[in-house]
């Protein structure tokens, strides 16, 4: 049946777009490559004809030995099923690609990142700056031929390092002393200051005289990157008339690391603890996704215990991250730290559990291709099966009726920063985000992955997308996991935790793979490119942080000021996947 | 805190028996340094992983109010030392280093972390600064990826122990002396480099012209 529907639509899009949409042919690819011209029709058919109106992903990869450049699109439906790819390619050195903003919103930043990093140009998009890096920084990092001031050898393990280990400090190879490079004939003395800062103050939106009477005036303020309530390095500037928004535009890159350059350095498993440090509040999910897109290339499936591993340890992750961020969000509500510290209180809980089986607390690298690094100690299984059935459903309900009903959480929660189903799925958000505007998508449902088929849960969802709703979404979540937890928990067989060998080089068949969990935040994808070498060719991560603040002036617009500190708190946002 | 921390030993003696325990001398030093090891208030200031572990030690498991640094400030204005906790990138150094700026003084810098105090993991990136101490003075660092909350009480109370040596005179000897911020450019650049950074670039420029004739010649050659 299913089979017959693919067939259907590949006819249909082959039929209705000749010559200009065909097959990726190449081996171990999958999808589309769409000619730059017909691009828009084609997104338009997806979206409207098709019902792909889901724009998960876009990423840029660049193939230097073929002299191109492929922007790549994960498009998915919102009622569930496998990904439609489509690809565009664009010669290198003039790469120009339609924007695809004006049919999926959410194309928005990730579009963005991809002229920041990879130098792509998407005619049409309404705001095409760098979002990562600043203005005037010089070249596109992640291309393919450019190189850091620190730059040693293309691919790790490096010489210098292995297998003789002959250290040395990467300064002191730098004339400066420090991880500093610029161009040729530059003169410093020339240099006229950073402009991001004056192109974003242009940029925002105004609305004239919007008291006929009173003759006022629109202020700038920026919030960030040093402040209390932004979670991190995270700067908002907004526009207020008195007190309420009139548009807000989120900066970011002020905890940019460079994850995908370093990345696809890295030979595959040296990836796995750099993705702890995205999300860094939850590091078992992140692993999830990478080991579930390496093994997908590699054609690997771990064994039956260690499946279950990874469900308890992806649910606790879950658990702490949602009390965690419940905590930090009453704390941008006014209620200082209290509430924090019981939700901190559980989190530690989990946090032993994790150093316990991965040796850290927070950056477990606990995942390995085709298995897990370390099985569970009967003791520290014993910990999970209380946590499970007996303290944590307790400290929520506990949780629960200290806050759900407290009048500060309901005024300031309820009607604010509201997001339509359709705004939501139209700005590629994800995960509560998404589940609280009324779209109950979950990737553990929508495409189950590992062995969530097996569980009995249900798909969290309320329906007015307001700052309230996302903080019920995830008291809602927590008491799902639990639930998970328990059935994996009953049903774990004994048996070997990881398939083959471990082994420290990997053999990755060349091809394309696109792995994606349902991370605390939502939808964490990777997206991988081997070439056949020990290396990643691409290594792009959808971060749904990232991508949730596309929606964040939407939210923001019309309320106070105060009210912003709510909203991005709603979101749930961790630098370190926002910026990676 | 009893008195007899405060006394200075060399008077310890000189305190009559009925007021010992009552009474303390002591030095200025002292007793003021007794004052600020107690109340090192850090700065609210977060900037990757290393935050969150030091929220953690914020909070009821590890509580470093019991050292009293409980305090955090948000405002630079009010807070003592600055926990650089992770990674500091290019984009965010300016404001780093104006926030170390505005901080009254004495002011200490603790690097938590790997990426404070080195770059850690991510040390090659292109926009990563490869240690906080290439641009602020740090007096404690603190290894660990992301350090435990053990490891971070463990350097703060070494900070203490530093403010306990310290005299006032030595203390305000720095003080007002700003340091000068980085600027962005097309990549970071600190202002006191500006002579070597146009040395730099002019011999690469000319290397380069240098290399582009030499593979003219050679073409028509
Ligand atoms: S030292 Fe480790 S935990 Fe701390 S900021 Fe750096 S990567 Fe994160």
């Amino acid at each position: 049946m299913s089979e017959q529907v693919v067939a259907t639509e590949q006819d249909l899009l082959l039929s209705r777009f000749p010559e200009v949409v065909k097959p990726d042919e190449r081996k171990g690819y999958d999808g589309y490559i769409v000619d730059s011209k017909a691009l828009l029709d084609f997104a338009k058919t997806l979206r409207d004809d098709l019902g792909y109106d889901y724009l998960s992903s876009v990423t840029g990869v660049d193939y230097l030995p073929e002299g191109k450049m492929e922007v790549v699109y994960h498009a998915y439906k919102t009622t569930g099923g496998a990904p439609l790819v489509f690809k565009v390619q664009v010669p290198r050195e003039k790469p120009v690609v339609p924007s695809l903003v004006s049919i999926y919103p959410g194309a928005d930043f990730q579009e963005r990142e991809a002229w920041d990093l990879l130098g792509i140009k998407f005619e049409g998009h309404p705001n095409l700056k760098r979002i990562l890096m600043w203005e005037g920084f010089h070249g596109h990092p992640l291309r393919k031929d450019w190189h850091e001031p620190y730059y040693e050898e293309e691919h790790k393990p490096y010489k210098s390092r292995w297998p003789e280990g002959k250290a040395f400090r990467a300064e002191d190879r730098n004339p400066f002393g420090k991880n500093v490079d610029y161009p040729a004939g530059f003169d410093p003395a020339k240099w006229t200051p950073d402009i991001s800062d004056a192109l974003i103050y242009e940029g925002l939106g105004r609305i004239e005289k919007p008291h006929d009477d009173l003759p006022t005036e629109q202020i700038i303020v920026n919030l960030g990157p040093q402040h209390p309530s932004t979670h991190g390095v995270f700067r908002m500037v907004v526009t207020l008339d008195g007190e309420t928004i009139v548009d807000l535009e989120p900066v970011m890159g002020y905890l940019h690391r460079n994850h995908e350059k370093i990345g696809e350095r890295n030979t595959w498993l040296m990836n796995m603890p750099f993705t702890d440090r995205l999300d860094y509040l939850s590091p078992m999910s992140n692993n999830f996704g990478y080991a579930l897109a390496v093994e997908k290339l590699l054609g690997v499936k771990p064994p039956e215990r260690a499946e279950y591993i990874r469900v308890i340890m992806a649910e606790l992750t879950r658990i702490q991250n949602h009390i965690f961020a419940i905590g930090m969000f009453l704390n941008d509500m006014g209620a200082f730290f209290t509430p924090s510290l019981y939700a901190i209180e559980e989190r530690e809980l989990i946090l032993d559990v994790f150093e316990a089986v991965a040796g850290s607390r927070m950056m477990v690298n606990y995942f390995r291709f085709g298995g897990v690094a370390r099985d569970i100690p009967e003791d520290v299984m014993q910990k999970i099966h209380d946590l499970a059935f007996e303290r944590l459903p307790r400290r929520i309900d506990e949780l629960d009726r200290y806050l759900t009903n407290s009048e500060i959480v309901r005024a300031r929660g309820e009607g604010v920063g509201v997001l339509t189903a359709e705004q939501a799925i139209a700005y590629s958000t994800a995960g509560p985000v998404l589940r609280a505007s009324g779209v109950p998508y979950d990737v553990r449902r929508a495409e189950p992955y590992g062995i969530y088929d097996r569980f009995d849960f249900d798909v969290a969802v309320r329906y007015h997308g307001d700052v309230y709703d996302r903080y019920l979404i995830r008291m809602d979540e927590v008491r799902q996991s639990i639930r998970i937890i328990q059935q994996a928990l009953k049903q774990i067989p004994e048996g070997p935790i990881m398939t083959g060998k471990p082994q420290y080089q990997h053999r990755v068949p060349p091809g394309e793979s696109y792995g994606r969990v349902e991370g605390p935040k939502g939808e964490l994808g990777f997206y991988v490119v081997s070439n056949g070498k020990g290396n990643p060719w691409r290594y792009h991560v959808r971060a749904p942080s990232f991508i949730n603040l596309t929606a964040l002036a939407e939210m923001a617009k019309g309320h106070k000021v105060a009210d912003i500190v709510v909203i991005l708190g709603s979101i749930d946002i961790v630098l370190g996947e926002v910026d990676r | 805190m009893s008195t007899d921390d405060l006394n200075s030993p060399e008077y310890k003696d000189k305190i009559p028996e009925e007021l010992q325990g009552t009474v303390a001398i002591t030095t200025l030093d002292r007793i003021y340094n007794w004052g600020r090891r107690n109340s090192l208030w850090p700065m609210m200031f977060g900037l990757a992983c290393c935050a969150i572990e030091m929220i953690c030690t914020a909070a009821a498991r590890f509580d470093f109010a019991r050292f009293g640094m409980e305090v955090m400030r948000s405002s630079p204005r009010q807070a003592d030392v600055m926990i650089v906790a992770g990674t500091v990138t290019k984009k965010m150094l300016p404001q780093v280093v104006r926030l170390y700026n505005q901080m009254a003084d004495p002011k200490y810098v603790v690097a938590m972390g790997a990426c404070a105090s080195g770059g850690g993991p991510f040390k090659e990136g292109y926009n990563v600064v490869s240690g906080i101490d290439k641009y602020l003075p740090v007096d404690v660092y603190i290894p660990g990826c992301p350090p435990t909350p053990q490891a971070l009480i463990y350097g703060l109370m070494k900070l203490q122990q530093k403010v306990d040596k310290q005299s006032i005179k030595e203390v305000y000897r720095e003080a007002g002396k700003e340091i000068p911020i980085p600027v962005l450019g097309p990549d970071i650049m600190d202002p006191r480099d500006y002579d070597k950074i146009r040395e730099y670039t002019l011999k690469k420029a000319e290397a380069e012209a240098q290399a582009a004739t030499a593979a003219e010649s050679a073409q028509s050659a």
